[in-house]
């Protein structure tokens, strides 16, 4: 059996490359990290990769991901990048905190971290690492294991960005984190182990913005924990922009407390395949969840999205919505689950997922589910694939507008519900462009 | 809402799930049965019971040979103990001649039973108009109506004779729909099946009344294992229905059915089902597993299957009555209630597969959970590469009683043509408190007020199903729920 | 301005239209009259270039080119509006990107600079006052939310914004109240000119109090089977069709 092989090989691979990397890790070796690290590759040993018969990666086929051997940074040597590339790559038109990271490693040289206010962190993980181990081991004490990918990251993170906001600081600037990926000969590993704290009664904006260095292959392998404290405001944007040969990981586990505000805005351009993970723990009441998520696919890529919102408490809502438009030979995948726990009484939840095929060869899967264990619930969920509406396309062009422009003017009109919500202008702007950049058609 | 009126509702709950189960009787009948266990040599001993000709024996041993090298499926939310099916009896049968020559030759307990049942076997009393086939254990004990079919060229009687005498007809569609190969409890069906009803309209006939097998389960620790083949040849119609239920008893049995239905040009069927198979006591002591597989397939250009099910026996539910809609503008339809209560287990919903052009599929779901329950609806709605100008939608509905239940959906949707249409609604919500009470101020008594409701939220399902079947379902609904309101 | 001659059109396998002959000349206003299921609303949808309809027979020439050849916003372009019955409701497209997009590409296509947002808005403006119409429905998805007289409304606000050459209004007066229905006909009034036409396809007689019709035909099982002035119209609302249908069906059955 191929793939068994191949699932055997990439294990080698990685539990292999671990003994280099950890050669190269120096003073970190002895870190409390480095427990997970070794943790994390003996568990990698008796785990296999997922295949196309685990439910939950029925859609995605990771064996182009097992054909290639990934090396971290610490092996490869990191390129040189210059303040243009950084220049170009950043999300602009409104002031943010930076923290900029190569293949995952931080570097201090093209972040600008003046005028943090007093008592919040935005730092790189290596360096509060030696800094104050203290502050971050609370939260990164065990592995964090959703699929075999996770693994891997533990194994082989050896940075990651770090944003905790204090009680009842309101940050005012969003934080932009620019992740830029590649190798100009080398197919590289990127894993990063990222942490949100929100403290009671605290607000902050967070943009992870995803760059290549070279249009080349590599892969990003990331895990991100958020922790939202009691009454506190969370905006995540998840910006990917990978390179079009990459391949794109990412685990977002969310854990919410009482009368917090997570908005977790997802926008996936780039990438050769790529599968976010998100899950939402609501751990207590009064509690908001909104996740909206858009993905576009051109030529032959492939998206999966997974959600997972869990209901513990009472009285809490969450809304989904993830809209796909899917060009060329493109395929998009949602699976989206709803637990509501059978304390979870009065729970409102929604989700939504919508696709549109602009392609002959455009494939969309979508796996909506709800497991409801309390009765005094609101839920629902709607799934949908279609082509643009030929009524409303009709109309357009029967007002003097050409079929093209009709056409834009249905997919910014597809896209709204999800752009609506980004409450940072400019940076909605540049999303709608970027929209019709991606799947190669005019703007309106 | 008022406190007095919280302990009403609960009255009422404690009052409905006292009530039992109707059908639970045992028939004091002598029965034939083979020895317990299952090898090549029982399926060869059933196989010469049944007097088949050596091809059919063939494909039995095949599809055992075939099912020993299968895993149970364990994908669906269904929990139950493994089944030792070394412990079964694969073949139980009245003792008595197996053809009847007329009904006074049946065994008048037999009789009595399907009476109590409420099984119109004597023709004289059938005023509906309905052909029946009842399947008592693993043998057809009855079909009526045989000799007023057969002028209109329609064939319908028990599998075991069909294999008999329409060999060719048995042949070219028995497997065609579901394989042996096609999953665990098939395979198992197609290496042991003992009986079922076939159904074979010619060219142009619109079946004239209702084809109707009752399925009896009465023997203790034996399988059921019925085969059901309806084929509806060019620009015919018919309707199907079928009802089981079972004995009270302690322990666990099975039903693993195979249903294959093919519809050619211009055909529709029409197959309804109330499955009140015994769900176990309150205690989810006993019960059927009903693990059945059930699949149409429009062969033909514009032919239509439409599935209707009340679920609200057996206490493990595993079946997706399927459409592969092949022909052009063939139509797929699936319209199902389930209702769990106590104990209950259910996974159930459809699979509709768009092959050919402007394909239709219509999926409505109800389900209701109450008790310690748990209610699955899950389904496939696949549109494939070239099924161009395909259209879905399905809606999916669940109802919550009490907080110890759980109602689950779980729908795929694989879209690989971009002129599909293809939308999926679910909601889930509980008998609303205000609906209630505005009931109640209108002088109606929670009871019936939660029944007004709940029938409301089937009515969709049920407007689908025959006249007096629908009538059968809105009291089996009543009875099964036994007014759970939390 | 356009001459149908023996048009024939299918929906769904189904001959709706049998034969339409109909000549517009600019300066004149044609009602086009007739009972539910006539074939009205699929003459209005063919002329826009509808695709779920199928024309099998015969031609449309407007302003001396072949009207049937062209894509509906061509057909636009070249100075064909159709207000539509049921206005679709397209969420996330302000009224005014959409009507500006629209306006600006009918400009480029007749040669014309295309209007700044400044100039566009001036003009938007001064027409919705014409139609007493809010100018917060700009900012508004189009259709959105709007109750039908302001779908309708909207509908006549983008036909004075564009001034085509020729109007087809589908049932515009169907859910209006007397208010609006005044409101809508002012607009109309107010398009009306000498080198434009106008084609009023209705079921009742009231729109045409205020909307004053030089010609009156009455469609039928998809022909026209009278043709007058207006006072065909106030026939029609005092007899009602039977007296027309019946005729024709005998003539037909002869």
């Amino acid at each position: 059996m191929a793939s068994k092989t191949k699932n055997a090989n990439a294990k080698s691979w990685y539990i292999d490359n671990f003994f280099d990397f950890q050669k190269k890790l120096n003073g970190q070796s002895g870190s409390f990290i480095n427990e997970s690290r070794i943790e994390a590759i003996d568990k990698l040993k008796n785990t296999d990769f997922p295949t196309l018969k685990d439910e939950e990666w029925k859609y995605t086929n990771i064996t182009p991901i097992l054909n290639h051997e990934f090396k971290s940074p610490l092996l490869t040597g990191n390129p040189e990048i210059n303040a243009g590339l950084v220049k170009q790559s950043l999300y602009t038109g409104f002031d943010s905190h930076l923290l900029v990271f190569v293949n995952g490693i931080f570097s201090e040289e093209f972040s600008d971290l003046s005028g943090i206010p007093q008592g919040v962190t935005i730092n790189s993980l290596n360096k509060l690492i030696e800094t104050d181990p203290d502050l971050i081991k609370q939260y990164f004490e065990k592995v964090e294991y959703i699929n075999t990918f996770n693994l891997v990251n533990t194994a082989f993170a050896y940075d990651g960005f770090v944003v905790i906001i204090p009680d009842n600081v309101i940050l005012k600037k969003p934080v932009q984190i620019l992740y830029l990926t590649g190798h100009k000969n080398e197919t590289v590993l990127s894993a990063a182990r990222n942490l949100i704290v929100a403290g009671e009664n605290s607000q902050a904006k967070i943009i992870t913005n995803y760059r290549p260095v070279y249009d080349n292959t590599y892969f990003s392998n990331f895990v991100t924990k958020v922790f939202a404290g009691d009454n506190s405001v969370i905006d995540i944007y998840k910006l990917q922009n990978e390179s079009e040969k990459a391949y794109h990981i990412e685990t977002t586990k969310i854990e919410q407390q009482q009368k917090s505000i997570v908005n977790h805005h997802s926008y996936s351009f780039g990438g050769k395949l790529v599968r976010n993970d998100i899950n939402v723990k609501l751990n207590g009441e009064f509690i908001e969840s909104h996740l909206y998520g858009l993905y576009l696919g051109n030529d032959n890529q492939h998206i999966d999205t997974h959600t997972f919102i869990d209901h513990a408490k009472p009285n809490c809502m969450s809304n989904e919505l993830y809209k796909g438009i899917l060009d060329d030979n493109s395929r998009g995948v949602f699976s989206g689950k709803i637990l509501v726990e059978q304390e979870a009484q009065k729970t409102n939840a929604f989700q939504s997922n919508k696709s549109i095929l602009l392609s002959d060869n455009a494939h969309a899967d979508s796996k909506p589910q709800l497991e409801i264990y309390a009765d005094d619930v609101k839920c629902s969920h709607g799934a949908t694939v279609g082509n643009i509406d030929e009524t409303a396309y009709f109309y357009i062009r029967s007002r003097g507008v050409p079929s093209n422009i009709a056409k834009s003017m249905l997919i910014r009109a597809f896209a709204n519900d999800v752009l609506e919500p980004v409450n940072i202008s400019a940076l909605s702007e540049t999303l709608s462009h970027q929209i019709f950049e991606h799947l190669h058609r005019a703007e309106i | 809402m008022p406190e007095e009126n919280k302990n009403n509702e609960m009255k009422v709950v404690e009052d409905l799930t006292q009530s039992e189960y109707k059908w639970g009787f045992v028939t004091d009948i002598e029965e034939e049965e083979f020895p317990i266990g299952l090898n090549e040599e029982i399926i060869r001993k059933i196989s010469a019971k049944k007097e088949e000709p050596e091809w059919m024996t063939e494909w039995r041993l095949k599809a055992f040979r075939y099912w020993k090298t299968m895993e149970e499926p364990h994908w669906g939310k269904v929990k139950f103990p493994k089944i030792d099916y070394q412990a079964l009896r694969y073949f139980a049968a009245p003792k008595q001649k197996p053809q009847y020559e007329s009904l006074d030759e049946v065994d008048p307990e037999l009789l009595e039973t399907f009476e109590k049942l409420g099984i119109p076997l004597e023709e004289q009393k059938v005023l509906a108009g309905v052909a029946v086939d009842a399947v008592f254990d693993s043998v057809s004990v009855a079909t009526t109506f045989q000799e007023t079919l057969a002028e209109k060229g329609i064939i319908f009687c028990p599998i075991s004779e069909a294999i008999k005498n329409y060999p060719d007809l048995v042949k070219k569609y028995m497997g065609s729909v579901v394989p042996y190969t096609d999953n665990y409890y098939a395979a198992l069906n197609s290496a042991v099946f003992s009986d079922g009803s076939f159904a074979y309209i010619p060219k142009g006939v619109r079946c004239p009344m209702e084809l109707s097998t009752y399925f009896r389960i009465n023997a203790i620790n034996t399988g059921q294992f019925e085969r059901t083949l309806i084929i509806a040849d060019d620009d015919s119609y018919v309707s199907y229905l079928e009802g089981c239920t079972a004995p009270m008893r302690d322990e666990n049995q099975l039903h693993a059915a195979v249903v294959e239905l093919i519809a050619l040009e211009n055909a529709e069927i029409k197959y309804s089902t109330v499955q009140n198979w015994y769900p176990g006591d309150k205690d989810g002591k006993g019960g059927i597993y009903n693990l059945v597989t059930k699949r149409g397939a429009c062969r033909g250009n514009n032919s239509k299957i439409s599935w209707t099910q009340v679920e609200t026996g057996s206490a493990v539910t595993w079946k997706y009555p399927g459409c592969i809609l092949q022909g052009d503008n063939s139509v797929g339809e699936f319209y199902s209630v389930a209702v769990t209560n106590n104990h209950q287990q259910a996974d159930t919903g459809t699979k509709m597969i768009h092959i050919g052009k402007n394909t239709k599929s219509t999926i409505i779901s109800k389900g209701i959970s109450a008790g310690k329950s748990d209610n699955s609806y899950r389904g496939l709605v696949k549109v494939t590469k070239n099924a161009t100008g395909a259209r879905n939608f399905s809606q999916c509905d669940s109802m919550l009683m009490g907080n110890q239940c759980g109602a689950h959906t779980f729908p795929y949707l694989e879209i690989d043509n971009d002129t599909a249409i293809v939308e999926h609604e679910a909601t889930t919500s509980k008998v609303s408190e205000d609906q209630i009470f505005y009931l109640n101020q209108r002088g109606i008594a929670t009871e019936d007020a939660v029944n007004m409701i709940v029938n409301g939220f089937c009515k969709e399902v049920f407007k689908e199903l025959p006249m007096e079947f629908a009538v059968e379902a809105q009291k089996l609904l009543a009875i099964s729920l036994e007014g759970s309101v939390g | 301005m356009i001459e149908i001659k023996n048009l024939h059109a299918n929906v769904e396998g189904k001959e709706i239209l049998q034969g339409i002959n109909l000549k517009v000349n600019a300066g004149e206003i044609h009602a086009i009259m007739g009972p539910n299921g006539s074939g009205k609303s699929t003459l209005a949808n063919v002329l826009a270039g509808h695709e779920g309809y199928e024309v099998t027979e015969g031609s449309v020439s407007f302003n001396g080119k072949d009207l049937l050849d062209m894509a509906p916003e061509d057909r636009a372009r070249e100075g064909l509006f159709l207000a539509f019955q049921y206005p679709v409701e397209i969420p996330g497209i302000s009224n005014a990107t959409f009507l500006q997009t629209a306006l600006n590409e009918i400009r480029k296509y007749n040669g014309q600079p295309e209007l700044s947002p400044k100039e566009f808005l001036d003009l938007i403006k001064e027409k919705s006052e014409i139609l007493n119409m809010d100018s917060s429905l700009l900012s508004r998805a189009v259709n959105q939310g709007f109750s039908g007289g302001e779908k309708k409304r909207n509908e006549i606000l983008q036909m004075l914004t564009i001034n085509p050459k020729l109007a087809i209004l589908d049932e515009t007066d169907s859910g209006l109240d007397i208010d609006a229905l005044k409101i809508v006909s002012q607009g109309v009034n107010a398009f009306r000119s000498d080198d434009n036409a106008v084609i009023v396809v209705t079921h009742y007689q009231r729109l045409l109090d205020y909307i004053v019709p030089d010609f009156v035909h009455v469609l039928f099982h998809g022909k026209i089977i009278k043709s007058g002035n207006k006072d065909l119209a106030l026939e029609l609302e005092e007899k009602g069709y039977d007296w027309l249908t019946k005729g024709s069906l005998e003539t037909q059955n002869v």
